[in-house]
Parts: structure tokens; C-alpha cells; sequence
């Protein structure tokens, strides 16, 4: 049991040093599907086992089902990411746009994003899981400014400024909620499970000024407003696969993060406070990715929002509480990060066809590329909450619980902005998609391990949406164990 | 006499915040930020000494070394490449406006972190406030310097900041995670470095007003 684990941080770490030593050549370029796969085994074996008994390893790590959840979740999106990786880059190098060199930087890097992801959701503390979010803002800050064009500089230099000052003042609030956990004389520190025994005894006065720092910094890095703006850079100007990890996998790390601070912070102060930030959050979100979403003018951008407005979601079902809220929260996790994986890896592939990430670029793609345009076709419609895919369900689910947790307020003007985003998305897309084709637009095969990724993730999304089987049960447990607060 | 020296420590701390405010020339403001550093590993040295804990003591040479050693010399060989572009800061905001900044955002410190003074009031907890004052204190001038290198150091400040608050409120914050704290501020100072040089082959100098290419 201990060395799975550890697994899930181990594996990838190794196969950044294989990495290291071999650069990327035919040989290693599936090391990195292969240690995605090893990771998302070890997830589902934990998962099989600590749905109902969690257990610690040493002092650091623990694997409840809540962590195991988000396990399943990277390893996931990190297989489908890994699958349509080496055809992503062999186009890049046969560009000429890439050499071996990035190759091998980037499979060494993407390793350790991997790694640091796991030890974040395995970590017992909230000191180690602080260490792990701000090692990912290093690692991917070379991934977003790989191409060392000055867009890539400009988006990278953001990026590193607004996620390590907002990570910095989550410290200001560790720091602080490490007091009030020393001062209730339970010897408490910063470890999830005491902090939750705790939590009634903690300052409320101390409490409050460490949660706010601690919603506004995890925040910034869950790409939620106001310090969202590094994230439409960022994702635009990083290569496909490490947008889709960063928009799939990232952003609901740093959101996981939120919700274990919302179980202490409603013990210690009722859950008024953490739902009126996280109320204000999800709406500012809402209403800046329906406003930029409209006249959006590249798609990659236009995907950048639409995490945006995702997150926002997510935010609204964690201020609305409850133990159904909080798993159809983990569902729109799930369904969010498999949808957009798929659509930030066909826009990648889009982007190495029509050589533009401008949306007015991209004509007729129906008629040239059907495979192509039919996974980005049937993404947008995942995306915005269409039947059979997960989202709708979870959607669904975050509305219901809006309504009658008391928040029906917010919940009706979210709706109003997630049609008005549904509204701007298929314009856009249909744009793109429909007409007839220009003569530039190369007619050339989809390469068959992206078509497995990008059908693999609808798949699996389109699975979740009917019927969630053994996840739900996995999902319902998670739900327990953050909401056993409540 | 140990309150009046810790007083004295702390001071320093929110002191040479301000001056790095009103003083315009890099060089300067990396020689204010080595004494903020000193200043910082003697609050915790006097905490080791309070409290006759070795881990303290261990705590405060660490802190020396890297705050007043290890992140100036970054910096400086950050300036020397800076060649023969202006060593001065542009500030958005003017001197005068800064300082009244300092002295709102010093305010607005003390009367926030109240809570954290009743909780447990002692010469230690009164002064973490100060160390508040200092975080906000290197947001504002993150926010407000236009030279990537006068960016890094406004984060460094909200680290300094940060740190003194850690070490006033309680013991620290444990070994692993404040070792883990002090690589990952160490590679952020790195990376960052790393794009200004990268900013500096594309534009030419490292004014971040170059950077308006990515907007909607």
C-alpha cells in the first residue's frame, strides 16, 4: 500500500529522468504514455482501497478518497495528453518549429508537472501542498515560455508574477491559520485532518483573515477572477498538450485545494463566509469569460475562457454546500478536464494545420478535416452542458444544489451567463466549422493516436454522462469526506 | 532589553520597505533589500535566543545566508547583465504618492492583523503586524514598478514580509515546508532572471511596458 502511494509522484519523476538522460528520441517518446498509464493504475487501485479507510504514509502523505479522486482525475487527462503527445511533436519538428532539444526539455518538464500535481493531492499538510502548487508555477513557467517567442516571454513573465504573488499571500495564510491551529492548544498544525479535528476551537478572527488570503491566492492559481488574467497567456502560448494538463489538471488541483480550506474554514466560522467569497469569485469569473468570450478572436483563447468559466462553476457548487453539491462539483472536475484535454489538443492540431490561432482563420474545417472538426464539434457541445457528456449532468447538479442551498440568486444570474457563454462558444465555432472550405487548408490525415485521445476523452466523457458506475461511488465518498464539515 | 532590540529589528524591516519606495536607483534598492535580510535573520536570532531553541538558531543562519547572501548576489549579477541599460526603477506611480501608499497601506496592516495581536498578545505577536505591513508593502510595489527587475524585487519583499510574520506568530512553520519555501522563492528569482535575459535578447531592455503583444 505505502509504495502505491507513492507511486503516483515516483513514476513520473523516474520518467523525467529518463528524460534527462535520453532526450526525446522513437524510444522514449512513449515513456511518457506509459508512466501517465502507471499513474492512473495506481490511482484506481488506491482508489479501490481507501474509499472507505484512508491511510497515511510517514508523516507527509495521505490518500483519502478525495485525494485518490483527483489521482484518477491527472492520470486520466495525463493519458490522454501522453497519447496524442509524440504525433504533436513530430509535427512540431518536422516544422522545424521544435527541435530534439525542446522534446526532450518538454517530456522532462511534463514529468515533473506530473509529479508535483500527485504530491499535492497526496499531501497530508497544507504547508507540503503549498511546496507542490508553487513547484508546478516553476515547472510549467519554462512549458508556457518554451517557444521563446516574445509572446511566449510576455505570457510566461505573467504567468510567473500573478500565480507566485497570489501563491505568495496563500503563504501569508498558511502562515496565519498555522497560528490559529497552534493557539487552539491541540497541537494542531497544519495537517488536513487535524485542522479539521480542530476547527471549532480556531480563532475565528484569526480564521478569517487566513481565508481570505488562502481563497485569494489558490484562487489566482485555479484561474479564478480577479487574478485570472495570467491564464488566457498562458494557455494560448503553451504547446497543446501542456494547455490541456494546465486547463484539465492544474486548475482543478489548485481548485481541490479550495474546497479542503472551505471544510476547516465552515468548522471555524459557519458556512456564511466561505460562501459569500466564493460566490463573488464564481461570478466575477462568470461575467469576465461571457464578456471576452463574445468578441473573441482566437480560439485558443476562446478555450482559455471557457476554464474560466468552468472554474467559476465549480466555485458556485462549493458556496453552495452540500454533500451532492460537492460531488457533482468532483464530477464537473472530471467532465471539464476530459473535454477540454480533447479540445486544447484538436486546437493544437488545428494550429499546426491552418498555421493561425486566429478563430476568422479557420474556414470550412468540416468538409476538409471530419474527424478533426467532429471531435472539436462534439467537444464544444460537451463543453457547454449538451447530453449525453458528464457536464450536463453536473451542471445540472451545481444548479439544483445553487437553488436550494440558498444561493438561488447567484445560481439564476450564472445560468443567464452560461447561456449567454454556450451562445458565443457555437457561434464561434460554427464559424470555424461549417462553410465552404478555403483552398489553403491542407487535407492532410488526422495521425491515428490523436484521433484515439481526442475520441478516447469523448468517450470516457460521454461514459461519465450516462452512467458514472464505479466513479460515482468514488465521487460520493470524496464528497463525504469534504462535507463531513458540514 | 530583549523587546527593545526586537523592536528595533523589526523596525528595520518596515524601514528599509520604505526606502526601497523612495530611493529610484537598482543598486541602491538591492543594497536596502541585503539589509532588510540581515534585519530579518536578527528578529529570528533574538526569537532563538528568547526561546533557547536550536532549531531557531539553525532557522535565523539560514535566513542570513539566503536573504542577505545568497538572493543579493542574484540580483546584482542580474543588474551587472543589465549592461548599459538605466539602473534607475520607472515608477508608474511617483515618489510622494509611494510614500503615502507605505503609510496607508502600514495603516491598514495594523488594523487588519488586530486579531492575530488579541490572540495572543506578547512583545512577538505585537510586532507581527509590521511584517504584514511589509507583504503589502511588496505587492504595491509589484503592481507598481514597470522594470522586471524591480518586479522580482517586490516579490521578494512579500517573501520577507511573509517570513516575519511565520517567525513572530509561531516557531515557524516546520523544517520541511520552510526548507521547501526557500528553493521554491530561489527558483522563482531564477526563473524569473532567466526571462528577463530572454526579454532582453527579444526587445532589448526589460521594460515591461514591451509586453502588451497577449491582450483582448
Amino acid at each position: 500500500m505505502t509504495l502505491l502511494a507513492f507511486a503516483p509522484v515516483a513514476v513520473p519523476a523516474l520518467a523525467a529522468v529518463v528524460h534527462a538522460l535520453f532526450g526525446w528520441r522513437r524510444a522514449t517518446g512513449w515513456v511518457g504514455t506509459a508512466s501517465a498509464a502507471l499513474v492512473l493504475a495506481s490511482a484506481v487501485a488506491l482508489a479501490a482501497s481507501v474509499v472507505d479507510r484512508p491511510f497515511t504514509v510517514g508523516p507527509l502523505l495521505r490518500v483519502d478518497a478525495v485525494s485518490a479522486f483527483m489521482l484518477v482525475l491527472i492520470g486520466a487527462i495525463a493519458l490522454l495528453t501522453a497519447v496524442a503527445t509524440p504525433a504533436h511533436l513530430a509535427t512540431e519538428m518536422s516544422a522545424g518549429r521544435a527541435s530534439a532539444r525542446t522534446a526532450g526539455r518538454m517530456g522532462v518538464l511534463v514529468q515533473l508537472f506530473l509529479a508535483a500535481m500527485a504530491l499535492a493531492v497526496l499531501a497530508a499538510d497544507l504547508g507540503v501542498l503549498w511546496v507542490a502548487v508553487e513547484a508546478t508555477t516553476i515547472v510549467t513557467a519554462f512549458l508556457v515560455g518554451l517557444r521563446r517567442s516574445t509572446a511566449a516571454v510576455e505570457a510566461a513573465w505573467k504567468y510567473v508574477v500573478i500565480c507566485s504573488a497570489g501563491i505568495a499571500l496563500a503563504l501569508l495564510g498558511l502562515v496565519v491559520l498555522n497560528f490559529a491551529a497552534q493557539e487552539t492548544g491541540t497541537g494542531a498544525g497544519l495537517d488536513w485532518a487535524a485542522l479539521v479535528a480542530a476547527g471549532p476551537q480556531l480563532d475565528p478572527g484569526v480564521t478569517r483573515i487566513a481565508v481570505v488570503l488562502l481563497v485569494v491566492g489558490f484562487g489566482a492559481k485555479a484561474g479564478l477572477a480577479p487574478l485570472h488574467a495570467w491564464l488566457p497567456d498562458a494557455h494560448s502560448q503553451a504547446p497543446a498538450p501542456v494547455s490541456a494538463l494546465m486547463s484539465g489538471v492544474l486548475l482543478s488541483v489548485a481548485f481541490y485545494a479550495l474546497l479542503r480550506i472551505r471544510a476547516v474554514a465552515d468548522l471555524a466560522l459557519g458556512p456564511g463566509f466561505m460562501r459569500a467569497l466564493l460566490v463573488a469569485a464564481a461570478l466575477a469569473s462568470l461575467a469576465i469569460a461571457a464578456s471576452l468570450l463574445i468578441a473573441q478572436r482566437d480560439h485558443k483563447r476562446m478555450l482559455a475562457y471557457s476554464s474560466i468559466e468552468h472554474m467559476g462553476l465549480l466555485a458556485l457548487g462549493a458556496a453552495a454546500g452540500g454533500t451532492a453539491a460537492t460531488a457533482a462539483v468532483l464530477l464537473h472536475a472530471l467532465g471539464h478536464g476530459l473535454v477540454k484535454a480533447v479540445l486544447f489538443l484538436g486546437a493544437g492540431r488545428l494550429l499546426q494545420l491552418a498555421g493561425t490561432s486566429r478563430i476568422d482563420g479557420v474556414r470550412g474545417l468540416a468538409a476538409r478535416q471530419p474527424v478533426l472538426a467532429g471531435c472539436l464539434g462534439l467537444g464544444v457541445l460537451a463543453l457547454v452542458g449538451l447530453p449525453p457528456f458528464s457536464i450536463f449532468a453536473s451542471e445540472l447538479g451545481i444548479a439544483r444544489a445553487g437553488f436550494t442551498g440558498g444561493i438561488g440568486w447567484a445560481t439564476a444570474v450564472a445560468l443567464v451567463l452560461v447561456v449567454v457563454i454556450a451562445a458565443a462558444l457555437l457561434g464561434h465555432l460554427s464559424r470555424m466549422l461549417l462553410g465552404p472550405p478555403p483552398d489553403l487548408l491542407p487535407a492532410t490525415a488526422l495521425p491515428r493516436s490523436t484521433a484515439v485521445a481526442l475520441v478516447g476523452g469523448l468517450l470516457a466523457a460521454a461514459a461519465l454522462g450516462i452512467g458514472a458506475g464505479p466513479v460515482a461511488v468514488l465521487i460520493d465518498a470524496a464528497a463525504a469526506v469534504l462535507d463531513g464539515a458540514r | 532589553m530583549d523587546v527593545v532590540l526586537l523592536d528595533l529589528a523589526v523596525g528595520a524591516l518596515l524601514l528599509t520597505a520604505v526606502l526601497m519606495l523612495w530611493r529610484r536607483e537598482l543598486s541602491v534598492i538591492i543594497g536596502l533589500y541585503t539589509v532588510q535580510g540581515a534585519a530579518l535573520a536578527a528578529v529570528v536570532a533574538l526569537l532563538a535566543v528568547q526561546e533557547r531553541s536550536v532549531e531557531l538558531a539553525v532557522a535565523a543562519a539560514g535566513v542570513l545566508v539566503l536573504r542577505a547572501g545568497v538572493l543579493p548576489a542574484v540580483l546584482r549579477r542580474a543588474l551587472a547583465a543589465a549592461g548599459s541599460e538605466r539602473r534607475v526603477t520607472r515608477p508608474l506611480v511617483n515618489v510622494t504618492a509611494s510614500l503615502l501608499a507605505a503609510a496607508v497601506l502600514t495603516t491598514l496592516a495594523l488594523a487588519v492583523s488586530q486579531p492575530i495581536v488579541d490572540l495572543a498578545p506578547s512583545p512577538a505577536t505585537r510586532a507581527a503586524p509590521v511584517g504584514v505591513a511589509v507583504v503589502l508593502i511588496g505587492f504595491f510595489v509589484l503592481v507598481t514598478r514597470r522594470r522586471a527587475l524591480s518586479q522580482i524585487i517586490g516579490f521578494l519583499l512579500m517573501d520577507n514580509g511573509i517570513t516575519a510574520v511565520a517567525f513572530l506568530t509561531t516557531a515557524g512553520i516546520g523544517l520541511v515546508v520552510e526548507a521547501g519555501v526557500a528553493l521554491d522563492v530561489l527558483l522563482v528569482v531564477v526563473v524569473l532572471q532567466v526571462l528577463t535575459g530572454r526579454m532582453r535578447t527579444l526587445f532589448g531592455r526589460t521594460d515591461l511596458d514591451e509586453l502588451r503583444e497577449l491582450r483582448d
